[in-house]
């Protein structure tokens, strides 16, 4: 224990909890998308995300031709560099999360099966791409090259503020109004949540109930893939096997916002983030799920809807 | 109504157990436990030698993965196909049992048989520290729960020096012989009767369970939490007893298997464990325990049988789940058509 650490580095900690707790928000939205209208934990997505950190790497080493050991690149080319990676990332990932659906979802749905049967083929679906890609690497870690040089834009208060870390706040907060105004606003926004509500009723009006579905799920690849993205410009490397930790620190993110629920996953996102870089500070970074799982359950003690609560009324099983 | 499409191998079973008198029950069970008993000489008998898995040695394949898989999906069916409850962290029970024989017998010297009642009475007391703040929480919160909580176990168990950190406990020892019986190296298939006994009499358990007070009110709970209550169920209680009895079996699991490898880390009991054994229910058939039994048995064999495609033996195992659960949504052996009835509507 060494509370001191909270004193001396609070604005750094801060910092770079929200950096990371936004990564997560952006891959719990992913979950909560999935979960409102299906009420299924999309087990896929974490393989989702580690398509997407694939693709980044791909984009960047094999198309746009950058190898490790090229210069950071400045002007207009990085930026143009950093978007076309930014949206095949998400632009696969969702191709990815709806084939997801319509392998591992659709076929047993129309069947009317046990929602466990539906949760062990997207385990399925999980392992083939785990492995799949596993193999296509030789279970190596790949570091991807660094094309943002990562200058800092000088000291906050003692918190070293850099390039990257504005990046990896500005870019899930713009995607979270633009998907919070697409889900109150727009007609296909409205049927998500009609869905969510109640399926047989929203059928009964006329909505499409597959299309939602498949809609949800290419939303939910999108904000994974970008998560992907501003991972690989943080972290620089990845594995196959990258997806398992994200996958459940972004699911617990999700659980802990209250599921179902786009603020939830949001807030829920930048909670976890924060507490684990405060709880690896104080009690050591071996202790930091622990951390998590506890706040987890006493949170979900007193409210068990979560911070946020459910978008709709109570799931039941 | 036999018609192909409504054909459910598992009512079609009952019928004919139905039709049967004591005389003939007696005689089946006997022959089935007699041909389980056979299997550790399949690998070197003539027709049956297709069974032996390359690479791995196929009586040590039958204890660990078939024989522990098959107990311990036994052991989850309680939770997840008797009581409806979703849990993802089977594994810490069964790691909490492993580490209880490994510290009491390495460092206490007591001996497997001692540690047996000591390391299921572990497991029943953790399931009562899980069960308690997160069976009061519905569906898919509790599966994060317990998947936290397998997760703990784990960490801690990499953390704290009384369980060797991430190196693990090496040197435990074996069971004493008992009855004559010689468990050591030379005798692995003595784990296999060992490991083949204690299923059967889970399997008693259960039985005897289900058609009792406590299997009713599992059954209540499962089809309808809310109603069940009304009815006067105390759904917290009933719910706790199947997370504790589910425990405990997962508990012996982990006493045995970690007297039989001898040597355990924390890395044997990641999350994929917890996964795999939900998958073994849900792939054989929720709630009914054939099908889970032949679940388990299948998918803990097929990875051991494939271990000649090294690498993609693992996608192989995926693409299993995936087309078998498109084709059999409810498993191979679903549970009675009587069950399913009002599951209908929460699907």
């Amino acid at each position: 224990m060494n509370f001191s650490v909270i004193g001396t580095q609070f604005p750094s900690l801060l910092l770079q909890g929200l950096a990371l707790g936004l990564i997560y928000a952006l891959v719990s939205l992913g979950y909560t998308m999935v979960y409102g209208v299906l009420r299924l934990i999309n087990f896929a997505n974490s393989e989702v995300f580690m398509i997407g950190t694939f693709t980044t790497l791909y984009v960047q080493t094999k198309i746009l031709g950058y190898t490790n050991l090229s210069q950071p690149i400045h002007g207009l080319k990085l930026w143009y560099s950093l978007l076309f990676s930014l949206l095949s990332s998400m632009l696969i990932s969702a191709v990815v999360a709806v084939i997801v659906e319509l392998v591992a979802y659709r076929r047993l749905r129309a069947k009317g099966a046990n929602r466990l049967a539906s949760l062990i083929s997207a385990i399925g679906v999980s392992i083939v791409l785990l492995e799949g890609m596993g193999i296509l690497t030789g279970g190596r870690p790949k570091s991807a090259p660094r094309l943002l040089e990562k200058w800092s834009f000088g000291e906050i208060a003692g918190a070293n503020f850099r390039i990257d870390t504005l990046l990896t706040i500005i870019l899930p907060i713009a995607i979270f109004v633009i998907l919070n105004r697409f889900v109150t606003r727009t007609r296909l926004g409205k049927s998500i949540r009609a869905v969510s509500m109640s399926e047989e009723n929203s059928k009964l009006m006329g909505i499409n109930i597959n299309k939602v579905i498949t809609l949800t799920f290419i939303i939910g690849g999108l904000t994974t893939g970008a998560a992907s993205f501003l991972f690989m410009t943080v972290y620089e490397n990845t594995a196959f096997n990258v997806g398992f930790n994200m996958g459940i620190a972004a699911f617990t993110a999700a659980v802990l916002g209250g599921i179902g629920n786009l603020k939830g996953a949001f807030y829920g996102g930048i909670a976890l983030g924060l507490m684990e870089q405060f709880a690896s500070a104080v009690i050591g970074s071996q202790w930091k799920a622990v951390t998590v799982f506890v706040v987890l359950v006493v949170v979900l003690l007193f409210k068990p809807n979560g911070l946020f609560g459910e978008a709709v009324q109570q799931t039941r099983t | 109504m036999s018609t192909l499409k409504s054909f459910n191998l598992r009512d079609k079973g009952a019928d004919i157990w139905a039709s049967w008198n004591k005389a003939s029950r007696v005689a089946f069970v006997l022959f089935l436990i007699a041909m389980v008993g056979l299997l550790p000489f399949a690998s070197t008998f003539g027709p049956t030698s297709f069974l032996n898995t390359p690479i791995s040695s196929y009586i040590d394949v039958l204890v660990f993965p078939v024989g522990m898989f098959v107990l311990m999906a036994l052991g989850l069916n309680i939770v997840v196909g008797k009581s409806g409850l979703l849990d993802l962290g089977y594994v810490a029970f069964f790691a909490i049992g492993a580490y209880s024989q490994a510290i009491l017998s390495t460092y206490y010297g007591w001996n497997t048989w001692t540690v047996l009642p000591v390391g299921i009475g572990l497991a029943m007391v953790s399931g009562v520290i899980l069960g308690l703040p997160a069976l009061r929480l519905r569906g898919d919160y509790l599966a994060i729960i317990t998947l936290g909580f397998g997760e703990i176990v784990r960490i801690i168990a990499i953390n704290i020096n009384i369980t060797g950190g991430p190196n693990g406990i090496p040197g435990i020892p074996n069971p004493p012989s008992f009855l004559g019986i010689n468990f050591n190296l030379e005798n692995t298939r003595n784990y296999f009767y060992l490991v083949f006994f204690l299923i059967l009499i889970t399997i008693w358990m259960i039985r005897r369970f289900t058609v009792r007070r406590p299997g009713r009110a599992w059954e209540a709970i499962r089809q309808d939490e809310d109603v069940a209550a009304l009815m006067g169920v105390n759904t917290l209680v009933y719910k706790l007893w199947s997370f504790v009895i589910g425990a405990a079996v997962g508990g012996a699991a982990g006493v045995i298997y970690a007297s039989k490898v001898m040597v355990i880390s924390p890395d044997m009991f990641k999350f994929e464990v917890s996964i795999l054994i939900l998958a073994c229910v849900v792939f054989g058939g929720l709630g009914n325990i054939w099908g889970v039994i032949l679940g388990g048995a299948m998918l803990a064999y097929l990875p051991e049988r494939i271990r000649f495609l090294t690498e993609a033996r693992q996608l192989v195992f995926g693409l299993v789940l995936i087309i078998m659960m498109n084709l059999r949504p409810d498993g191979l052996l679903p549970r009675k058509k009587r069950e399913k009835v009002t599951e209908k509507g929460s699907a």
